[in-house]
């Protein structure tokens, strides 16, 4: 448990230290390259929550990457750049996109659940396209980043590095006391046994639904927060192939553990900048590579962690 | 006399052409034990599946403390005091122990939307649960991983959730199925102990548990109960000796 805890604490000394280690070697690039990965790593995070530990298996998260970015656009657009403002509806509308979605996904189970999710998640992307106001295919330009009335400039990349990384540890120390909660090991138990859950007097389904609110809550945040890394916001933060990308990560970094999401958004990004950076084919060298991880790592990346055993 | 606690009124229910409980009536009275017994196919877990509310009866009524519970859900039924523990045995193999139990207490809890406080460490959930893993007499082993007990302690574990749930109503369905000799003797003891203070229907294929526990016993073939009454008579009986018991002979 030691031996985790100093490696864990390693990795967030060195994500503290990435701004001050690219500025000296002269190469900002990899701080708008972290931030990129700790914002996917929050959504991973958020999927963790229903996926790891409730067993939703949610193809449809990327839907509140784009309910979360949209919020943030679509208010700029109208004038609104005030940062609470736009960060709080993005995370309210996701909350309520979840909301509506999880009241009638989460009564089913298996491939109906994943299906559904998908359904709902590819309906949002196709309503971005059409919606031309917005931009419709192209997206729009977020032309003004978020304004936190002087407090912190997002403008500044090493500030707005900072914010993301303080709300990715946030995120990961909620999830992390959220599941060890009575409402996590009623999460947990259905999980692993849904048919025990029911007999001893447990019925899931509002535990499923506010979990899945919360994951969605919490995406929308990552939302808000991709929407100003990129200045911009299309309905491609959709993308189906977004969702499988942020799953991909759950299960490459470990489901059901604390970093594992976070690790497995690490090990899936930062490899396809390198491998990207190298060859243009770098997908063909990715995909094997990720099959060959899943195959070996059963208990994914946090699995190799020392004392690995309750994540 | 102690009034009737569950009452089962012309339970039926089919799976296609297959008549699985075919107009099943009963009456536990407080504190009873009632064993279902009848050969493999009999409709003996159906039954229990739907007094658990896991199966919706075809028709039929169920009441329980005077209230009709035919339409209520699984979990609604466990709050109002059915626990069961199932043929196979169903226990959260990734918990430990303590966990296992300690979830069943939390069941009966109130609310558990609860986000914050670690529930391993609540001392109202804990203790309770300890105090039953003791009881069943699995205290040494309350921080072992379900999945890697014993099957007999497995078994326990189950019967220790349902009674930490502090049910009016035990459901058993078959509690000492594939354990050893040693094992099942250890069980039918512990539930020799809670007879009388509990009202539990019991399923079961071993005979010794069935005549040692059982105030009444109930036959049932192909969904239906064909004779019912105490051990003795059941022991007696010609046409249950035919159907059932000569089997075993």
């Amino acid at each position: 448990m030691r031996a985790r805890t100093l490696i864990l604490g390693v990795c967030v000394l060195l994500l503290l230290l990435v701004p001050l280690l690219a500025t000296w070697i002269g190469q900002t690039y990899y701080i708008d390259l972290v931030r990129r990965v700790m914002i996917f790593a929050i959504a991973a995070v958020s999927l963790n929550l229903i996926l790891g530990y409730g067993g939703l298996v949610s193809f449809g998260h990327a839907a509140y990457l784009g309910v979360g970015g949209y919020s943030v656009g679509i208010l700029a657009f109208y004038g609104i750049h005030n940062g609470w403002l736009q960060w709080g509806v993005a995370i309210l509308a996701s909350a309520l996109v979840a909301l509506a979605i999880g009241a009638i996904s989460v009564r089913t189970r298996g491939i109906y659940f994943i299906m559904i999710t998908l359904a709902f998640t590819q309906m949002l992307y196709y309503l971005g396209i059409s919606v031309e106001e917005y931009g419709g295919d192209d997206g729009m330009r977020l032309k003004v980043k978020s304004q936190f009335s002087g407090l912190v400039d997002l403008a500044d990349p090493v500030t707005f590095y900072y914010v993301v990384l303080v709300l990715l540890l946030s995120c990961m120390y909620f999830v992390h006391r959220l599941v060890g909660s009575r409402f996590g090991m009623v999460l947990r138990a259905a999980k692993s046994n849904e048919a025990r859950s029911r007999a001893i007097g447990f019925s899931p389904y509002p535990y499923h639904l506010a979990a899945f609110v919360i994951a969605g809550a919490m995406c929308g945040l990552a939302g808000a927060l991709l929407a100003n890394h990129t200045a911009y916001i299309a309905p491609a933060f959709m993308d189906w192939t977004r969702s499988g990308e942020i799953m991909f990560m759950v299960i490459l970094g470990g489901m059901a553990t604390t970093p594992g999401p976070a690790l497995g958004a690490f090990a899936l990004l930062v490899v396809e900048d390198l491998l990207a950076g190298w060859t243009q084919h770098w997908q063909v060298i990715l995909g094997p590579l990720l099959v060959l991880c899943v195959l070996f790592f059963k208990r994914g990346l946090a699995g190799l962690l020392p004392g690995s055993k309750d994540g | 006399m102690a009034s009737a606690i569950l009452e089962v009124r012309d339970l039926r229910k089919s799976f296609g052409a297959l008549a699985a409980t075919d107009g099943v009536s009963f009456e536990l009275r407080e504190g009873e034990t009632h064993a279902i017994i009848g050969p493999n196919g009999a409709g003996k877990t159906t039954l229990i599946s739907q007094l658990a509310g896991n199966l919706r009866p075809d028709s039929g009524h169920i009441r329980f403390a005077g209230e009709d519970v035919t339409h209520l859900s699984a979990p609604a039924r466990a709050h109002k005091g059915f626990a069961r523990s199932f043929q196979i045995t169903s226990i959260y193999r990734d918990f430990t122990a303590l966990d296992n139990v300690a979830l069943a207490v939390q069941a009966h809890a109130g609310h558990s939307f609860r986000f914050w406080k670690p529930a391993r460490e609540e001392r109202s959930l804990r203790e309770p649960a300890r105090a039953m893993l003791e009881e069943v007499g699995l205290g040494a082993r309350a921080d072992v991983l379900a999945a890697n007990l014993a099957h007999g302690e497995q078994r326990q574990l189950e019967v220790a959730m349902a009674l930490a749930t502090r049910p009016r109503l035990l459901l058993l369905d078959e509690p000492v199925a594939g354990m050893g000799l040693e094992e099942s003797q250890r069980m039918v003891q512990f539930l020799r102990n809670l007879k009388g203070k509990r009202s539990i229907i019991l399923v079961e294929h071993d005979m010794d548990a069935v005549f040692t526990l059982a105030d009444r016993v109930s036959v049932l073939v192909y969904g239906r109960i064909i004779a019912s009454g105490s051990p003795q008579e059941m022991r007696a009986s010609p046409e249950v000796r035919r159907a059932y018991l000569g089997e075993e002979a």
